[in-house]
């Protein structure tokens, strides 16, 4: 009958998910969500540290701004994002921030026969494209500063992050930096009013865009472009030099952080120095210093601790900049001051 | 019930009925009503709860929200224009495209094709109706982008971009995504709907008007325009209604091919948004308690309301026809 | 038969010849469209088909039924949004139908004209096609703000919404197919009511009632949008109801979406494994019916 045959069916899906259960031995899980910028050097962290401390991290790339509405929200553990937060936010959200690692933002291309870091551009260039002023490659603009190149009379397709991003924040953070009149039209945020352009989600849909897409320009993490093999291009620095974007440029301008700043946020845009690479961020985590549960916080902190003692090779391999062991011990103090569960810290775990 | 009572000269006695049974019918009358009213409750809850949602959002804008053209979520003003104008923009083109083709497959399964093949190509336009929308999106975003961005925008761009009005529709770099684009995978999703529904109504033409007009001396042809078309008017609008209703709600075929762009552009070629697009996509940055959140549930609540009309009209159409 | 007894003017042969060719030509122009228009019908699906199967069934193998996902380059599988989707689904269904089905049979057999029945119908058609995006804003706001989490028991519940109304439009299509006269004897004999519809009328319109149940199923498991704000999506093995929960649909939306080869290979896999489910019980409901 078919009601005997329907139950015989639920049993056999019962017993299925009970064998599957048993399959799999609880671990430590914590959640996060946040940037995509930093995220395959996130799922190779966690990939790592499971078996050294038994922890099990779930990250989804959802973008800064969805990262700090869920940390918000208490809807994950723990929150990730590029833009950091101000110190008005928070203490409002009752957030403690802290860097995870530093990475670089550099502009890709696909312009039919400019290969890889044979174009330059300028940060007011990169404004003026973006504000849909500029909109064919062979404008004067750009045939100025790149004579040796051929530059085809091809429109310009600016793409950015259609989802709310700490790429973006970084990004609109250094042309609002080198541009009044972007700063002006457009502003910082994690989600803006582009005037031109279309949108792609995450540095992954970026860089599918530009590689479909003749004539686009994008903006994405050094990860991305390095992995993907994608074109880049070489900007013009604070200095005055046109860099190429390499981790030794990455590194001289993370030589120049200032971590005094509150709550971690150094800012690194356009800084100087004459190799520097203009567009470098710190990446931040956020966590609740009112954590509910102070298992799961500690878990978090562990992960962290572990990255910061093992996971330095892992980092460089996909090009971002680890921190200076000055600042992790700095980070690990400000766990111990301000995270704290029923007036106790929660850091050091015992 | 008198029948028995007039079969049998004693006459039986009226049993009163039994406990257990009428308490029975009660519980159960009770709870399939009950079932009824929470349904209708269930539908107010939903445009009760996207209106509260969306509060914040149209008082602070008041009836610009509807119509502005800003999305700045830097400076916090939020409003539904952009968003309205790509869900209609691409609706109304998808089915433009849709209705010809939908058409030409229920003439061709009701008139043209021999008995064996009804079937089966039949169910073929089904089961393109039951794929997930998802696979619409991927699909859409790997074949038919890619083909878009390296083949057609390019070569339209180079033969037609210089022409003066005809360019200016195709203005502007191959993304590959956009309205069009949107639009057909749009169209290629509602085609099996429209066309189930325009085959079922066809199929209820009574024979004998079609065979009239087929001894007439009608080509098949004019037997459809003449005979089938105007007897199944109101229930093909009705049907395109229906397709319309479902391409205005579509989220993920959209959200991967419609380019995430807040303009308003003349460009066919260029990037748009449409409702569910805008949300789907914006939800997870919103915070609980924010304006943009409010701003979000506002354009659910406008985009529940355009749906509500169009899905209304279908309904009233469609069930004057097909009513058993 | 001269021309000269049939009243009216004389008829021009060759105009009318004429006019008979070009309402053929017209024919067979519509003719041949028509024909091509199923060809393209037709193609798309192949297409899609063809590019699920040609990219899915590479990435398929045992692994992708027995391994959690993981991160991308690690060689990784499905299970867990496999499991999450079937279980939301499962669960989503035994909630949806139980209302569906009463709700139908209350069309069906007790208030077929009234207002409140004109109304429930009413309803029922416009949470049938309305778009599955505002569904899941709106079990956002009643089960996810209060309670402060995404939780798979928001996406069961977002799902069971979708379900009711297609329970409740076949249930009483299929009732309203039974003859009256087999209500008449069971009442006759003597039965309640309630008994007359769930002992007799649910039963013989079973395969009927079963066939909406496998449409509604084949169409929630394909849904994303609805999840996207309830379930939200979960990377690792997890069966807990009340946080968050992985399903192929969502897994898919993130994973093609990504630069990474594997991954985008797994999100063929999976939109494979989804397009043969929920064709397969597509199939299947459509057998039964004709049973």
């Amino acid at each position: 009958m078919v009601s005997n045959r329907l139950l015989a069916l639920a049993a056999g899906l019962v017993a299925t998910v009970g064998v599957t259960v048993s399959a799999f031995a609880q671990q430590a899980t914590i959640t996060g969500a946040g940037a995509s910028f930093p995220n395959p050097l996130y799922q190779k962290w966690g990939e790592a540290a499971r078996q050294p401390t038994g922890i099990q991290l779930n990250y989804q790339s959802v973008g800064s701004g969805a990262g700090q509405a869920q940390i918000r929200n208490r809807t994950v553990d723990f929150g990730a994002s590029d833009a950091p937060m101000t110190a008005e936010q928070l203490t409002e959200a009752n957030l403690l921030q802290f860097p995870a690692t530093m990475g670089s933002v550099v502009a890709i291309v696909n312009i039919p026969g400019v290969e890889n870091n044979r174009l330059r551009l300028t940060g007011e260039l990169l404004s003026a494209i973006y504000l849909g002023q500029i909109t064919k490659w062979n404008d004067p603009k750009i045939v100025e500063l790149n004579r040796e190149l051929t530059l085809p009379n091809v429109a310009i397709a600016p793409v950015y992050r259609a989802d709310g991003s700490g790429t973006t924040f970084v990004w609109v953070s250094y042309l609002s930096a080198v541009s009044q009149e972007f700063q002006g039209k457009v502003g910082v945020g994690t989600s803006v009013r582009w005037p031109a352009g279309t949108g792609a989600r995450g540095n992954e849909g970026v860089a599918g865009t530009v590689r479909n897409v003749r004539g686009a320009i994008g903006y994405v993490e050094h990860a991305y472009a390095h992995s993907n093999n994608l074109v880049t291009t070489q900007l013009r620095n604070k200095a005055g030099n046109f860099v190429t974007p390499t981790t030794e440029a990455f590194q001289a301008a993370a030589a120049n952080a200032d971590w005094s700043a509150p709550n971690f946020a150094a800012n690194l845009i356009d800084t100087h120095g004459a190799t520097s690479w203009p567009i470098v961020t710190p990446t931040f985590i956020l966590l609740p210093r009112n954590p509910s549960d102070a298992t799961r916080a500690q878990n978090v902190m562990r992960f962290f601790d572990w990255a910061y003692r093992n996971g330095d090779a892992i980092a460089t391999g996909l090009d971002y900049i680890p921190l200076p062991e000055s600042v992790e011990n700095a980070i690990r103090a400000a766990w111990t001051a301000q995270v704290q569960v029923d007036g106790k810290p929660v850091w050091p775990a015992n | 019930m008198s029948q028995a009572a007039t079969l049998n000269s004693a006459t039986p006695t009226v049993r009163p009925a039994r406990r257990s049974g009428s308490l029975g019918d009660m519980i159960f009358a009770a709870a399939c009503r009950g079932a009824g009213i929470f349904v209708l409750l269930l539908l107010g809850a939903i445009i009760a709860g996207l209106f509260i949602g969306g509060w914040d959002a149209f008082r602070t804008f008041g009836p610009a929200f509807v119509t502005g053209t800003d999305w700045d979520p830097v400076q916090e003003v939020f409003g539904a224009g952009v968003s309205i104008y790509g869900t209609v923009v691409t609706a109304v083109l998808a089915l433009i495209m849709a209705v010809p083709v939908a058409f030409g497959i229920a003439f061709f399964l009701t008139e043209l094709a021999p008995s064996w093949m009804r079937r089966p190509v039949g169910t073929a336009v089904e089961l393109l109706a039951a794929v997930p929308s998802i696979i619409y999106g991927m699909w859409g975003f790997f074949l038919i982008v890619p083909f878009m961005a390296q083949t057609f925008q390019p070569f339209v761009i180079d033969n037609f971009g210089e022409i003066p009005v005809i360019g200016d529709l195709f203005a502007g770099p191959p993304f590959g995504t956009g309205i069009l684009t949107a639009a057909i995978i749009l169209a290629i999703m509602v085609l099996p709907f429209i066309a189930a529904v325009m085959r079922d109504v066809f199929n209820t033409v009574p024979p004998v008007f079609k065979e009239s007009a087929y001894g007439l001396g009608c080509t098949t042809w004019e037997v459809v325009r003449n005979v089938v078309l105007p007897y199944t008017r109101v229930s093909v609008v009705g049907g395109i209604m229906l397709g319309l209703g479902r391409a205005l709600g579509e989220t993920m075929a959209v959200t991967f091919v419609i380019g995430n762009a807040n303009r308003i552009s003349a460009s066919l070629f260029g990037p748009g948004n449409t409702i569910a697009s805008v949300v789907a996509l914006e939800f997870g940055e919103a915070t609980m308690g924010s304006l943009k959140l409010s701003a979000l549930l506002g354009l659910g609540f406008i985009l529940f309301v355009i749906s509500f009309i169009v899905l209304s009209l279908s309904r009233f159409m469609l069930r004057q026809r097909v009513q058993k | 038969m001269s021309h000269s007894s049939i009243p009216g003017r004389p008829k021009d042969l060759k105009a009318s010849a004429a006019l008979g060719r070009k309402r053929r030509r017209t024919d067979l122009i519509i003719r041949t469209a028509c024909f091509a228009a199923t060809i393209i019908g037709v193609l798309f699906l192949i297409s899609i088909l063809g590019t699920l199967f040609w990219n899915g069934f590479s990435a398929l193998s045992l692994k992708v039924f027995t391994d959690v996902t993981r991160p991308p380059g690690s060689d990784g599988g499905l299970l867990n949004p496999i499991i999450g989707s079937v279980i939301q689904t499962f669960i989503g269904t035994l909630i949806g139908t139980p209302i569906g089905l009463l709700v139908g049979t209350y069309l069906a057999e007790y208030s077929k004209a009234s207002p409140l029945a004109h109304s429930v119908r009413f309803v029922s058609d416009i949470l049938l096609s309305a778009p599955s995006i505002l569904i899941g804003l709106f079990v956002y706001q009643v089960l996810v703000v209060p309670f402060g989490g995404f939780s798979g028991w928001a996406g069961c519940v977002a799902l069971a919404i979708i379900v009711i109304p297609i329970v409740v439009r076949t249930t009483e299509d299929m009732l309203r197919l039974l003859p009256d006269t087999l209500r008449e004897a069971v009442i006759g004999l003597g039965a309640p009511k309630w008994k007359m519809i769930t002992l007799v009328c649910w039963r013989a319109a079973a395969s009927g009632i079963l066939t909406g149940i496998l449409l509604a199923v084949a169409r929630v498991a394909g849904e994303t949008a609805p999840l996207l704000f309830t379930s939200l999506g979960n990377l690792n093995w997890s069966l807990s109801l009340s946080a968050p929960m992985a399903s192929l649909p969502l897994t898919i939306y993130a994973y093609a979406g990504s630069p990474y080869q594997d991954w985008i290979a797994l999100a063929w896999a999976g939109a494979l494994i989804i397009t043969l489910g929920v064709l397969g019980l597509n199939i299947a409901a459509r057998s039964l019916l004709r049973k």
